[in-house]
This record gives C-alpha cells, sequence and structure tokens, in this order.
C-alpha cells in the first residue's frame, strides 16, 4: 500500500449530454478520500450522481474534469482492465454461457495463472460464498440470492485492492437482502479490503458502512460516519433524506459561543438551549430540526423549558411506535413513541383532540441554515 | 362439446394445431410420400410414369451408368455425383461467406445509437421489397460483358492507361456464388443482430472489470453468447442454397449446375418424373445429414442469452 488512500477523487466533475441535447453535470465537484479497509458507502436517490462516480473510479466513465486515483495514482484514461479494482454489478452481470467455475475462473485466466492456481482460488472463493458444490451449475440454474454470490466470488476471486458494489442487493428480496447485509460486512472485516458500496437504502448503508457520503445532485452533501450523518445532520436535505424530521422555521434571538435561542413563529415560542454548528449569526433565519422519536409526549406541564402545547390531530399504531401527529399554534409535528409496554386498553393511548404537552430537548435539536 | 372445449387445454391445442396440421399433411406429407412412390417407378418411353418397385434412379444418380464410351456394358459415371457435391460445397462457402459478411455488420448495428439501428435493419430489408428472380437479373446485367462492373473498371483502367479486356465474370461458378451470397445476405443479418443486441451492455463492463482486453472479451463472451444467431441464421441460409435453382440458372447459365437445376430439368425439360423424384429425395436426405449433425453440435439456436 503506497497510499493512505485507497480511492480519492479530486475535484472530479462528470458531464453528460441529455437526449435534449442539454449539458448535464452527473457528478459535480466531488471530492472524498476512502481510506484503506474502508467500508464507504455513496448514498442518495437515483440520479444523485453515485452510480456515476463508482463508475469512474471501475474506468467505465471517465471524468470531464478532476481526477481519479487508486492507491496514489493519477488513472486517468487507464482502462478498466488495467485497474486493481473490481466490480459486483447490480445486475449481477454473470456469464451465462458458462458454469459457477468458469465465471470465476474468467478474470484469473485472464492474468494468466495457472490452471492448479485457479482451482485453487476459486475453490476457496466459492467457500466463502458458501457456494461450494455449485461450480458446475450455470447461473440460470441459481436463485437469484446464489447468483448475487457468484457476482460477488467472481469480483473477490481477484483479490481487488478495492471492491465496487453497485446496489449489489436491490434484486434480492427483504429477509435475504438483511442477511447479506451482515454477510457482506463480516466479509469485509474479514478480508480486509476496501468496499466501496452504492445504495440508495439508507438502512443498508447506515448498518454496513464506517462512513457515507450522502449524495444529491452530483454534489456531496454530507460525509460522515453513519452516527454523524443521523445525529448530526449539516443541512435540511440531510435532516429530511436520512430517517424523518420535524423543521420549523425560526430566527436566532441569541446566541452565545455554545448554545442559541430560536424564536419559532409556528409555535409563538422560543427554543433554547440547543448547540449550534459553525457560521450562524444573530437574526439569521434558521430551521429547527428535531426528529420525531426525539420529541417527548408529557401529560402535564412538568418545570422544564421548550413545553409546548398541541393537540392531537391522528394516531396510527404501526407495532414498534405508535405515530402521534399533533398541532402545536400551527406548526405540525409527528412524534413517535416506542410502545415500550404491552397494553390493550385503548384509553392509554392517545386519542384525536387530546392536548398534549410536547417537550423538545434542546441537545436533540439541530439548528441548520436556511437555504 | 363446447363445454368440454372450455375446460381441456389438450383439446384447444388440438383444435388450434388442426389447421396447420391439415395444410402439412396435403401440401407436405402426400406429395413427399407420391415423390417417394414415383422415385422408385420408371419412365415409360413416352414420359409417363409406370409404377413398379425398382432402384434404378437412385443406382443412376450414384454414378452406374450403361453409357459408357469405352463400350463396356457398364462403368462409373461421376456426373451427377459432381453436380450433388457441387451444390453441396457451393451452399457451404455461400454460408462462411454470408456469415464473415453478416457478422460485423450485425455486430455495428447492434452497437450503433438505438435511434439508427432501425434505419439500418430497414435497409438491410429493402432488397427483400423486390422480387428475388429480378434481384438475380439485376446482378447479371451488372456482371455481363458489358456490364456496370466491366463499364466501371474500364473506364478506370483507361484513365491509368492499362489495356483492359473486359471481364469473363457471367456464367461462371463466382457469379453464382456472388448471387447467392447477395441473396441470402439479409436471412444472416438478422439473427446475428438480434442475438447480438440481447447481450446485456453490463457484460462488456463486467469482462473488461475482470481483466479482458476488447479482443478476448469479444471471443470469450461476444462470440459465445451471439452463437445461437448464427446457428439459426446458418439454417437459414444452408438449406435453401441447397435447394434453389434461380441463381444458378440465371448466373450460371448451363456452366454451373445444381440439384435444384438438375431436379427441374429432369421434370420440364427431361420428362423423366421419376429420376427427378429421386434426386429431390437425395437432396432431402443430404439437407437432412448436415443439418443434424450441425444441429446437434450447436443446437437450434434458440436458446435465449439474455442475462
Amino acid at each position: 500500500m503506497t497510499s493512505e488512500f485507497a480511492v480519492e477523487l479530486r475535484d472530479v466533475v462528470k458531464r453528460f449530454i441529455t437526449p435534449e441535447g442539454n449539458d448535464m453535470a452527473a457528478v459535480d465537484h466531488v471530492t472524498m478520500q476512502i481510506k484503506n479497509g474502508e467500508f464507504f458507502s455513496m448514498l442518495g436517490s437515483s440520479g444523485c450522481g453515485k452510480t456515476t462516480s463508482l463508475r469512474m473510479v471501475a474506468g467505465f466513465e471517465w471524468p470531464t474534469e478532476g481526477e481519479v486515483y487508486i492507491e496514489g495514482k493519477a488513472m486517468g484514461h487507464t482502462p478498466p482492465f488495467q485497474r486493481k479494482v473490481n466490480t459486483v454489478f447490480q445486475s449481477y452481470a454473470l456469464f451465462q454461457h458458462m458454469t459457477v467455475f468458469q465465471n470465476l475462473a474468467f478474470g484469473l485466466e485472464m492474468e494468466g495463472a495457472k490452471e492448479d492456481e485457479i482451482k485453487k482460488r476459486v475453490g476457496r472463493a466459492l467457500e466463502m460464498v458458501q457456494l461450494t458444490g455449485m461450480d458446475r451449475r450455470k447461473p440460470k440454474q441459481l436463485s437469484g440470492g446464489q447468483q448475487q454470490r457468484v457476482a460477488l466470488a467472481r469480483a473477490l476471486v481477484k483479490t481487488p485492492d478495492v471492491l465496487l458494489l453497485d446496489e449489489p442487493l436491490g434484486a434480492l428480496d427483504l429477509k435475504l437482502r438483511k442477511e447479506m447485509q451482515l454477510e457482506l460486512k463480516a466479509l469485509q472485516q474479514q478480508l480486509g479490503i476496501t468496499f466501496i458500496y452504492v445504495t440508495h437504502d439508507q438502512e443498508e448503508a447506515l448498518t454496513m458502512s464506517d462512513r457515507i457520503a450522502v449524495m444529491s445532485k452530483g454534489k456531496i452533501q454530507q460525509l460522515g460516519t453513519p452516527v454523524e450523518i443521523y445525529e448530526r445532520p449539516t443541512n435540511k436535505f440531510v435532516a429530511d433524506f436520512i430517517g424523518e424530521s420535524n423543521f420549523l422555521e425560526g430566527k436566532i434571538k441569541s446566541i452565545s459561543k455554545k448554545e442559541a435561542s430560536v424564536f419559532v413563529p409556528s409555535l409563538n415560542a422560543e427554543v433554547v438551549g440547543m448547540p449550534i454548528s459553525e457560521g450562524l449569526v444573530k437574526g439569521e433565519e434558521v430551521i429547527v430540526s428535531i426528529r420525531p422519536e426525539k420529541i417527548r409526549i408529557a401529560e402535564k406541564d412538568a418545570v422544564n423549558q421548550n413545553m409546548f402545547r398541541a393537540t392531537v390531530t391522528n394516531t396510527v399504531y404501526i407495532g414498534v411506535d405508535t405515530k402521534v401527529f399533533v398541532d402545536a399554534h400551527g406548526a405540525k409535528l409527528k412524534v413517535w413513541e416506542q410502545n415500550r409496554i404491552s397494553r390493550l386498553d385503548p384509553k392509554s393511548f392517545y386519542t384525536v383532540g387530546q392536548e398534549v404537552w410536547l417537550m423538545l430537548l434542546p441537545e436533540n435539536t439541530i439548528v441548520l441554515k436556511k437555504d | 362439446m363446447l363445454k368440454r372445449l372450455r375446460e381441456s387445454k389438450s383439446a384447444q391445442g388440438t383444435l388450434l394445431a388442426l389447421p396447420t396440421t391439415v395444410w402439412l399433411f396435403v401440401l407436405l406429407i402426400i406429395p413427399l410420400i407420391l415423390t417417394a412412390v414415383v422415385s422408385f417407378g420408371k419412365r415409360s418411353p413416352d414420359g409417363n410414369v409406370i409404377y413398379t418397385f425398382t432402384l434404378d434412379n437412385y443406382i443412376r444418380l450414384f454414378g452406374y451408368s450403361t453409357n459408357c464410351a469405352s463400350g463396356q456394358a457398364a462403368c462409373f459415371d461421376p456426373l451427377y455425383v459432381n453436380i450433388l457435391l457441387r451444390s453441396l460445397s457451393l451452399a457451404f462457402n455461400t454460408t462462411v461467406l454470408v456469415i464473415s459478411l453478416a457478422y460485423p455488420l450485425a455486430y455495428f448495428i447492434a452497437r450503433s445509437h438505438p435511434k439508427q439501428r432501425n434505419t439500418y435493419l430497414f435497409m438491410v430489408l429493402i432488397p427483400l421489397w423486390t422480387n428475388f428472380v429480378i434481384r438475380v437479373y439485376a446482378w447479371m446485367m451488372l456482371l455481363r460483358k458489358e456490364g456496370a462492373i466491366n463499364i466501371i473498371i474500364g473506364w478506370v483502367m483507361n484513365l491509368l492507361h492499362i489495356p483492359f479486356t473486359p471481364l469473363e465474370m457471367l456464367y461462371t461458378p463466382g457469379a453464382v456464388l456472388v448471387g447467392m451470397v447477395y441473396e441470402f445476405l439479409p436471412f444472416m443479418i438478422l439473427p446475428i443482430y438480434t442475438s447480438l443486441e440481447k447481450i446485456d451492455l453490463s457484460l462488456y463492463e463486467a469482462a473488461a472489470d475482470l481483466g479482458a482486453n476488447s479482443i478476448k472479451t469479444f471471443l470469450r463472451v461476444t462470440l459465445p453468447l451471439s452463437m445461437p444467431g448464427v446457428v439459426a441464421g446458418t439454417i437459414l441460409v444452408f438449406i435453401p442454397v441447397m435447394g434453389t435453382f434461380i441463381v444458378s440458372d440465371i448466373l450460371g447459365g448451363r456452366q454451373v449446375i445444381l440439384v435444384g437445376n438438375l431436379i427441374q430439368r429432369q421434370f420440364l425439360d427431361a420428362r423423366d418424373p421419376t429420376f427427378g423424384s429421386a434426386a429431390s429425395l437425395i437432396l432431402m436426405v443430404m439437407t437432412l445429414i448436415v443439418t443434424y449433425f450441425y444441429t446437434r453440435k450447436f443446437g437450434f439456436g434458440e436458446e435465449i442469452v439474455v442475462a
């Protein structure tokens, strides 16, 4: 390993001409550094530039501007077959005319590996993905989950420095997907290979990743650990895209080094003592963001700041939680209450029209710049 | 009755297959049996069929002759065997040539922009709108001594001050081959195009990703996955070329006689339907044998190769 970073994108731009003839930047000045041995995810909805970024690392696309580095080496227009990275495709892209063994051997034959070495390495790779004994089957004779494993083994058998995964679990059903998530993560830790994982599924990204780049419109919105991304989103897009959030518009009334108080007109009240991020000034229009599961519902007015009166407008029981929708002086908020106690009595649930007190703990709120 | 039909899938199947079955029985099976019967018969001096059982026609076809120059009672005359072999080799050469021309073109069309593909396919099909015979006649106009090709070459040679005598192209085996290749090219392009077009683009990327350059990708991925198209095209080209007589008749004249011409002349000119029937059956058997071994090795090209 010559470089601290397995993969680095420096100010990468990728422009396409749309079918209408417009110039569009699919990836717009993206810079990211992926460390050796890291499980790194690019998360975003379709068209956010995550797959294009991955394809530029693989070598299927070349950047319009900027440069991709693999192990510290500028890739330029290096074709895919000369890069020490391998890809697990969303569609698996298995060779249907070859057996499982031949699919795995293909990449090794291209390296010029000897026959007995190929046999050994293919055998080991199949064992790794628990497909021993399937080597003579054609891909069509395998289930979707097994095909997915073959695609994974075919890339891993090459022992790449970096494994690129383009929504590899997208075609599997939910249960299998969750199993594979944990398996992939365990495999990555066991092998110590850098994984770059593209997904639109936030839960998947949070489950597996060491770090996540949340992307939108070709730009990185936030890059950080799953906890950072979820607990401290740095802008409204991330707070909204990852999990759910309540947003309250307001204005900073007073600000110190650590805390801010924001007047929220829709609550007709001040939310005080909130931690702040950098660059906010007094009088600035801001958004107060708070996650639904982090709002507490209290029956009585306890001696506390940040308590607001609200009316229940709807409740939805979904087993794990009860979703409570409330109206506080016109501010519509959602509150998730975990059902920690098993109960059947309908009176123990909130009813529509009921008056409640909401408690916003300052440490659970985030003050975001209004964009 | 209607109720039974509604409930029984197999009854429905039988009903659906009935028209074609009747058609094939009346127009294929019965004539085939008649041909076989006639082929074992004898020609009467006035050109009628005498129904007996004799293998004379087949023996004659395979070279037994009683009309020997050396005055012997019987000898080997390779005339008809040569015709059979010539047909076989021409069909083989045509197929090989058609594959080597059609494959690159099909590849080009399959890899071109989707918007242009239909235009190209349309261009491939345009010649088929003209009658088969007329298209062959067009080649006669091109190939004959005072035809377009000789005129153009002569004109160029004249510019270069090289003496030029017009080429004798018409009524040669080469002319027949050119005509056959031209006639059957679309039937190879279309199936190859279809199988190439079905190949998922991510397979090319996967091959590159695993370390294959473009030549290796072609040999290990593209070619095997497009084989069903090549096989289907071969069947569509080889079989009709074995039997057709129009191309050789017009472009080959009396020089290039194929089984098709032989059969046609036995029925129309020589008025010997018994010998013509025997030749027809031998042609069919030869085609079947070749197709049988070919499809046993490569399949019928029916496999769907999408990922």
